[in-house]
């Protein structure tokens, strides 16, 4: 008999290894099993080419909950994340617009466009803030239930609510605008130039088959905008050695408590007997055992492919197959031989070491949205680029750059079905170096390696179900005590023994560490474990 | 962008309006700081050794050709006068730096030396490249073997038409050199070291950078975090080399020098006061900021005034003072360097620390902990000599 444990996680990405390092702080005998040969799920971190290390999928940090790093001490472990000072905006025109982190400096780049917008900017900010604060209530619990009279979770629920009055009317009417409005029309309260709202209003759609101007996005622009940096609300930065790095700073935590951690150790099934989570069966059919199983992996997977239809009560088997995923984008990653110069704002200067966006007009990125609607990706796509190795040279030889594309639209299920992306991979690539090009001359001629990650790459290599990004949606049906589905939210699952930690459940996706954090303090506060 | 004095010059705070690109440039890539406005002297002659051991706390005539010491002088009182680094260039040839202007104190003490001291602070520019790539940036423009440079090294080298002193030394915490050089070569020596740092995301750096890496590295810097023994008003104002961590660097068992036998009264009898690191609560800041609406305000400079620091029993008791202080981006964590009475240095003690949030006076707990709080294997290793 093999050694028994406490919990085995399923999947190492860094919501489980968070949840394996605070189990493991806890005393917690704790084993997470990885499929792959690395570590970090969507933030990992890959030499795919002689020297040239890359954020494979997930590639920038904000949302990182402060406390985590603390709590477990991940800067001893190697966690750092360097802030980005800008938002680089090209437009076909020749011109462009640089938000910097010095705000006299946005003010006056903004005021190119609109005198009026440059002085609201501030005030949309400082708006922004407030909004920012309610994470605290929000992000750092679990969702209340309520459905509960358990005092405990009445108490939660109680918390929440006097956060969301605490804003006072004002912000309270402008919180409610924000969960119900788009994007755009959020915006459009403050702004009138196209310039500022459209690269503005593309946080309102990262990782969501919606458009700008789909209500309900206006939310999920809140959610880029809940990051802290060091005590600064909204800022975003990059990972040191890649967001592998993160990962890997949450691994050698655990490691440092005494968890285990396997890779290419690819779980096949959860066991469960008599209705209950016993272990797990790895795809070369070692059984191990654990009084608790926990999945990191998202909600379809875990329900329909680690614990299998046939345990599944029918109520819970369609809410888990109505929970939407459909993954909409796509990563391109490019090893450069020189440093990419924008023709409207020429040289490597700190305008291109934030993060660049290829977002000219509210019109394009509708039309971008229309095509993805029918089946087909975007020929003019949303990109959000970046080039990390001018800010951490270690990713790449000197001189030599990575330009690492998130790109929107590419929707997992295209005309032919998701399984034909295979033969659209390369024209999808070919579309976002060309739409690039236009603004960037002669980057073709730097690519000395290009990866394409489509939807469905995300899902063959990463194992996220149609290649979403936030292992689910992150619209208002599917968020606090609706995440993943009604009744089996907090972390818990329908079968008992079973829990998830993955950012499919409360409070979702980005490099957070808020799930695994959850779920690893719920099971321990209940004696779950 | 920002300029400040030091010591008569003007010196650059920031290249920007905002230093942090400047800092993460110290921590992963390179800055290159001017430190030029340093006093700067050469010692020659057959009893150069001697005549610094006389001055210095530590024994110079120890120091091998080719090394680089750390160290501090005193008063006959043992109160210090200034710290700096001294340089054996040859057998009789040192070379020294220090932050306040030293001539006059040095050549007290000339008398009976077969020694020549030279002030060429107005002769020689001192330039420091910090940060990770910075050996990889100075391999491009020099001929030494920097591989094989230790930390606290130093060796002549050749940049183009000129020479230069390179020194393994500086005030981040990390790897790191400075690089004196005749003026004439000076901004020569600039242009060619910035055309080889651009392939290694080199920047210019100022003096708030290197404020921050300087408290997170524990380094004490005068007028600050201690006083010149020389220009304090009041005795309670000087310290001894043991009250400002610089004990370590006190060698007593030798030939008689300057504040010998005060130091042995005062190793013997114990001191009165020690500078200590101290982690501050950030969750309880956090909280006094929330209680008041506001997310926790975090200057990104570190900071230089002295905050009461009280026992954690008492809040009436006052155990010292902090002297300077910052966020550190890389640690995550809120650090300052405090001189404390010598019953509340012992690490993990819990001591009171006074913040101000919203006009208004709290204190929250601080943890003593060890000066060094940003030590990386970097700083010291040496790609020929790896360690086993």
């Amino acid at each position: 008999m093999s050694k028994k444990y406490d919990a085995i996680i399923i999947g190492g990405g860094h919501n489980g290894l968070i949840c394996a390092a605070y189990l493991a702080k806890a005393g917690r005998q704790v084993l997470v099993l990885e499929k792959r040969h690395v570590l970090g799920g969507a933030a990992v971190s890959e030499e795919l080419y002689p020297g040239f290390t890359f954020s494979v999928a997930s590639y920038v940090v904000s949302l990182f909950r402060p406390h985590i790093i603390r709590e477990l001490e991940l800067a001893k472990h190697g966690y750092e994340v360097i802030p980005m000072d800008c938002s680089f905006l090209p437009l076909p025109d020749g011109d462009s617009l640089a938000r910097w982190a010095d705000s006299h400096r946005s003010r006056r780049e903004i005021a190119r466009f609109s005198k009026k917008d440059s002085e609201v900017y501030p005030e949309f900010s400082r708006v922004m803030t407030h909004m920012g604060k309610l994470a605290k209530a929000v992000i750092d619990h679990p969702a209340p239930n309520i459905n509960s009279i358990n005092p405990k979770e009445i108490a939660n629920l109680l918390r929440l609510g006097k956060a969301f009055k605490d804003l006072g009317p004002d912000l309270l009417h402008l919180n409610i605008k924000l969960v119900t409005m788009s994007a755009l029309d959020f915006l459009d309260l403050w702004f009138e130039s196209e310039v500022l709202k459209a690269p503005m209003s593309v946080s309102g759609i990262i990782g969501t088959f919606q458009g700008i101007r789909s209500p309900g996005t206006a939310y999920v622009l809140l959610h880029h905008y809940m990051g802290q940096l060091d005590g600064v609300f909204r800022s975003w930065g990059f990972s040191k050695g890649g967001t592998g790095g993160v990962s890997m700073a949450c691994a050698r935590a655990a490691m440092s408590y005494g968890a285990e951690i396997r890779t290419e150790a690819p779980v096949k099934q959860v066991i469960i007997k008599n209705g209950m989570a016993t272990g797990v069966v790895l795809e070369n059919g070692d059984e191990l055992y654990a009084k608790t199983v926990i999945s990191n992996l998202d909600p379809n997977r875990t329900y329909l492919k680690m614990v299998g239809e046939n345990h599944l009560d029918p109520d819970v088997l369609k809410d888990i197959k109505r929970f939407k995923l459909r993954g909409s984008s796509g990563k391109v990653n490019l090893a450069l031989d020189s440093v990419p110069e924008f023709s409207c704002r020429p040289g490597d200067g700190d305008h291109i070491r934030g993060d660049i966006a290829i977002a000219p007009s509210i019109d394009y990125l509708e039309k971008a949205y229309d095509q993805a609607k029918y089946g087909e990706f975007s020929t003019r796509p949303y990109i959000n680029a970046v080039i990390p190795t001018l800010t951490d040279p270690s990713l790449a030889p000197p001189g030599k750059h990575i330009l690492s594309c998130f790109v929107q639209y590419a929707p997992y299920h295209i005309k032919e079905g998701a399984e034909n992306w295979p033969k659209y991979r390369e024209a999808f690539g070919d579309t976002v170096v060309d739409t690039l090009a236009e603004y960037i001359p002669g980057l073709k001629d730097k690519i000395l390696f290009r990866q394409v990650l489509t939807p469905w790459d995300l899902e063959q290599t990463m194992g996220l179900t149609e290649g979403n990004i936030f292992q689910g949606e992150l619209s208002l049906e599917q968020l606090l005590f609706q995440r993943p589905v009604a009744n089996y939210s907090g972390y818990k699952t329908s079968i008992p023994k079973l829990w998830m930690c993955g950012s499919g459940t409360h409070p979702g996706g980005g490099i957070m560490g808020a799930s695994g954090e959850l779920c690893a303090k719920t099971m321990l506060t209940s004696r779950a474990i | 962008m920002k300029w400040k004095e030091w010591a008569g010059y003007y010196a650059v705070c920031s290249y920007e309006t905002l230093h942090d690109s400047e800092y993460y440039a110290f921590r992963n890539s390179a800055g290159l700081l001017d430190v030029s406005p340093l006093f700067k002297y050469r010692v020659t002659g057959p009893d150069a050794a001697a005549f610094l051991s006389r001055i210095m706390v530590r024994n110079i005539e120890k120091l091998a050709v080719g090394r680089v010491s750390y160290c501090c002088w005193c008063d006959d009182y043992g109160k210090v006068v200034d710290d700096g680094t001294v340089m054996r260039r040859g057998e009789q040839e040192f070379f020294v730096t220090s932050a306040d202007p030293c001539y006059s104190w040095f050549s007290r003490f000339l008398r009976g030396y077969r020694v020549e001291l030279t002030d060429i602070s107005d002769q020689v520019a001192g330039l420091a490249l910090q940060g990770p790539t910075s050996r990889d940036i100075l391999k491009q423009i020099c001929d030494a073997d920097l591989d094989a440079l230790k930390y606290f090294a130093t060796c002549k080298a050749r940049v183009n038409e000129f020479e230069i002193y390179i020194s393994r030394t500086g005030y981040t915490g990390d790897l790191g050199y400075e690089l004196w050089v005749k003026n004439e070569h000076a901004l020569k020596l600039w242009d060619a070291i910035m055309a080889a740092g651009r392939n290694y995301d080199i920047r210019p750096a100022g003096l708030d950078a290197l404020d921050v890496t300087r408290v997170e590295a524990g380094l004490i810097l005068k007028d600050v975090d201690y006083f010149n023994a020389l220009h304090a008003l009041i005795d309670e104002r000087k310290s001894s080399p043991y009250e400002i961590s610089l004990g370590w660097t006190v060698d007593l068992e030798r030939a008689p020098f300057n504040g010998q036998a005060a130091l042995q009264t005062e190793k013997e009898h114990g001191s009165k006061w020690a500078i200590v690191g101290l982690d501050i609560n950030w969750p309880e800041l956090e909280e006094l900021y929330y209680k008041r609406g506001l997310p926790p305000v975090l200057s990104n400079h570190a900071w230089r005034s002295s905050i009461p620091i009280y026992t954690a029993k008492d809040k009436r008791i006052q155990a010292g003072y902090a002297t300077s202080g910052t966020w550190s981006p890389i640690l995550k964590k809120n650090i300052a360097l405090a001189t404390v009475q010598k019953q509340y240095d012992k690490i993990g003690m819990e001591l009171q620390f006074e913040v101000t949030v919203e006009h208004v006076r709290h204190t929250v707990s601080a943890t003593v902990c060890k000066t060094q709080f940003y030590n990386p294997e970097r700083k010291t290793s040496t790609p020929k000599f790896p360690k086993s």
